[in-house]
């Protein structure tokens, strides 16, 4: 009945992956301590980044999906619902964002071959398309102002300035990233450690490009 | 692709944090800020708690003078005497505190904060930045709802479920429903940004910082439920916010989401707002506010099953069933919200759906409490305070999930909804069963936290009372709710069916349990802050438990690994296994098992 038992001996890690890959994401990275255990400065894997990114659009998609529930709820419920016309700057508006999301994309692939000016050059062709965006936006709602349609006019118009604002609030949280970028565009070049930054960032507005498309459609459609 | 992958890492120099502000106000440390997150908690329910008092002093001593209370609100409370309308107020505040800054606080942000990176082998969360902004971002949402306790008009009182239209209108409806309800709605819009950054943090940290060997079958099942509550949390608070957003518009905006046409308030036509939905604002806060009692429930269900393995030096019965059933209680979480709702006026096809997908929950609890006992059956048990309090989890999660399954069909709720059954349900669940989940991981976690050890004879005191306390103040409402008794009443005597010696004798006793359970807090407060501070010094491993944090030092150096990375080697519940040198292997123990052993 009694067990015999061995005294442990140190084995190899038994780990099921051996490989320092922990069964899910990113495996390429190195987190620092395989096998060896010296201390070292503590190094989060770009994928992590990643992650925070998509889990914060993921929060985002919530909201736009709960504003839009309750547009489709209220458009359902009332005779009241006075449909608006939407002003045809938005247009424009969307190919100034389309735009700067291929100015971005022209950038991030600059960056990754390591052509620091380009790099830079459609950093700043970004930044000021998606202000121009945002100024268009202005316009659009001045346009309304001028023709009487107010936050409160109407239940279309609440909605519509909701989700504009809405979707402006979260491009200028972007805009303000691209600042940020483009303030430290030279070290970025430099260190190609450093990519991981204009890539979520790249992620990001991509994401609030094609918020805005659907929202546009959404607006066409439902307003 | 995997190459430049690999050469893009971010690296941090770690480096031991130096200066008052930065050690102890804004820090980075996970473990500092999830120890602010829990004394938020903690004064978060200190606050909650003097205001059930005052409720339950008011229901059965409507004419009692409070004399204190009258410098707080003159308006509220003229000369003590406290007005139907501070009640409901009190009970918003009441509501509001406990559910978001105790329930949704402590058990989340504050242990899982502290525990998960180190269970994990990690040095701190992903984003330690975002981290402290989320703290401090829950702090001043804090700060906002306190203060609305100090204006002219009052705190709001349309509940923490801040119904619209009442919520909706304005100062018209009364007092408390101007810049209190206004505050209100700016405090909980900021409490869900900081919950949501909050939540990316915990889901980014698991899947991605996980040390070497920690697969995930291996992670302990607080980690797993941190993990799927951050989940509900990031899916739910954005529809919360988006909720609060339409509710400010209404208020400020002039807009009517919420407000329908033809309402006369306080003798007023409200004529600038109508084709609102109050149903919609109930939609809304439903989507969110059901999977919300999930995030207050299922770190306490994680905590417990970590305790009850421990302390039976067993395995957990059934882990991967465990981990499926938070699954499948986090995504069901998702589909019940309508029943709250069975009286709105819904189509009953709509209720039979919400009904059958409530009474659905039930199996994933049931697997876990199934589960739970037969982790303790046939082990040694260890009746630590800790343990007695994941054991009285279980009790209360059972007692109050039971009353649920009424709840959840819509022919027996009529007659329920909105009385006292439905306190009682949710008192058990959320304002006991959870609250016994922080205190066993109070008392487990606290020699790893502070470096010294509770008291358990102190604690065990603190334990029983609780525990009798708590069956007797919450029991009887499910009586006095099938008999009628209505919820969110300021009191009883002016209410002719309610004005009996029966209901008034059952209250009577409510009120008086619960000062009682109340005072018998401040056992447990006196022993957190004796032991704070002159408790005897803690080892590394004072409960012999297998997870990582319990290889590290009490309290653990800044970098918790002290530069090392863990290597894992076990799951996180091997008690008791055969052949083994002692009755529990540590996860990361490279001691390997001989063959033949029973």
């Amino acid at each position: 009945m009694a067990t015999v038992l061995t005294p442990p001996t140190p084995t190899i890690p038994a780990g099921a992956n051996g490989s320092g890959r922990n069964g899910s994401g990113f495996g390429g990275g190195d987190f620092g301590g395989r096998g060896g255990q010296e201390p070292r400065g503590r190094a989060v894997p770009a994928q992590t980044y990643r992650t925070g990114m998509w889990m914060g659009l993921v929060a985002i998609v919530m909201l736009f999906a709960a504003f839009t529930s309750a547009m489709v709820v209220r458009k359902g419920a009332a005779p009241d619902w006075g449909s608006m016309a939407l002003p045809r700057i938005l247009y424009l508006n969307t190919g100034i964002l389309l735009a700067s999301s291929l100015a971005f994309e022209f950038s991030r692939r600059s960056l990754a071959a390591g052509w620091a000016d380009r790099f830079k050059a459609w950093l700043y062709v970004t930044t000021f398309l998606g202000v121009a965006f945002i100024g268009g936006q202005l316009v659009a709602w001045r346009e309304l102002a001028a023709r009487g349609v107010y936050l409160a006019t109407n239940h279309s118009s609440s909605f519509f300035y909701l989700l504009t604002a809405a979707h402006g609030v979260h491009l200028l949280g972007g805009i303000i990233a691209l600042f940020y970028i483009v303030a430290r565009a030279p070290q970025l070049a430099d260190r190609i450690k450093r990519r991981v930054v204009v890539d979520v960032t790249a992620l990001y507005w991509h994401f609030m490009d094609g918020l805005w498309i659907y929202l546009l459609i959404l607006l066409t459609v439902r307003l | 692709m995997a190459e430049s992958q690999a050469h893009t890492e971010a690296v941090h120099h770690h480096t031991a944090p130096t200066g008052f502000i930065r050690k102890y106000i804004f820090s980075l440390d996970h473990k500092v800020i999830g120890k602010q997150y829990y004394f938020l908690a903690l004064a978060s329910v200190v606050v909650g708690i003097v205001l059930s008092v005052l409720m339950r002093l008011h229901m059965v001593w409507p004419n009692a003078h409070i004399l204190w209370l009258d410098k707080l609100s003159p308006v509220g409370a003229p000369g003590g005497l406290m007005t139907p309308e501070y009640y409901l107020s009190l009970m918003t505040l009441h509501g509001t505190l406990m559910v978001f800054f105790v329930l949704t606080t402590a058990p989340q942000s504050g242990f899982g904060n502290y525990v998960l990176p180190i269970q994990i082998g990690a040095e701190d969360m992903a984003f330690p930045t975002l981290n402290m902004l989320s703290f401090w971002t829950t702090f001043v949402g804090f700060v906002v709802l306190l203060a609305t306790f100090f204006i002219t008009d009052g705190p709001p009182l349309s509940g923490w479920t801040s119904y619209a239209p009442l919520s909706a209108v304005g100062s018209v409806a009364g007092p408390g429903e101007g810049l209190g309800q206004t505050l209100w709605i700016v405090s909980i819009a900021i409490f869900c940004a900081g919950s949501l950054l909050g939540a990316l943090n915990f889901i980014a940290t698991t899947l991605d910082l996980r040390a070497k060997g920690m697969t995930l079958t291996r992670l302990p099942l607080t980690v797993w439920a941190w993990f799927i509550t951050a989940v509900l949390a990031l899916l739910s608070f954005a529809v919360l916010f988006a909720a609060g957003v339409l509710l400010f518009l209404d208020r400020v905006g002039g807009t009517s989401f919420f407000i329908p046409g033809g309402l006369i308030i306080s003798d007023k036509i409200i004529s600038n707002h109508n084709g609102g939905s109050p149903l919609l604002w109930q939609h809304l806060f439903w989507f969110f506010g059901h999977p919300e009692v999930y995030i207050a429930i299922l770190p306490g269900m994680g905590m417990t099953s970590h305790i009850l393995s421990t302390f039976s030096r067993k395995p957990i019965f059934g882990y991967k069933a465990m981990i499926y059933a938070m699954m499948a209680i986090g995504f069901l979480g998702f589909m019940v919200w309508g029943h709250h709702m069975f009286l709105s006026g819904m189509s009953p096809y709509s209720g039979f759906a919400f009904s059958v997908m409530t009474m659905a929950i039930g199996v994933p609890s049931a697997i876990k409490t199934f589960n739970w006992l037969g982790t303790l059956w046939g082990g040694r048990l260890r009746l630590t305070t800790a343990m007695l309090f994941a054991i009285g989890f279980v009790s209360l999660f059972v007692s109050g999930g039971l009353s649920g399954l009424f709840l959840a069909q819509p022919p027996v709720d009529t007659p329920i909804h909105a009385t006292y059954f439905v306190v009682g349900h949710f008192h058990l669940v959320m304002g006991v069963a959870a609250i016994f989940g922080m205190f066993a991981g109070t008392f487990f976690w606290f020699p790893k936290m502070f470096g010294r050890m509770m008291n358990e004879t102190l604690g065990k005191i603190h334990f029983w009372l609780t525990f009798v306390g708590v069956y007797c103040i919450f029991m009887p409402m499910h009586f006095l709710g099938v008999e009628g008794n209505v919820r969110r009443y300021s009191q009883f005597t002016e209410v002719n069916f309610l004005n009996t010696p029966h209901i008034i004798n059952l209250h009577t006793f409510m009120s008086i349990a619960a000062f009682v359970t109340a005072g018998a807090q401040l056992i447990f407060l006196a022993n957190l802050f004796y032991s704070l501070f002159w408790g005897p010094k803690a080892a590394e491993n004072p409960w012999e438990a297998t997870s990582l944090e319990w290889t590290i030092p009490s309290p653990p150096p800044f970098d918790n690994f002290g530069g090392k990375h863990p290597v894992v080697h076990h799951g996180a519940y091997e008690f008791g296994v055969p052949g083994a040198a002692q009755d529990y292997i540590m996860q990361d123990s490279t001691e390997t098992i001989v063959a033949g052993g029973h």
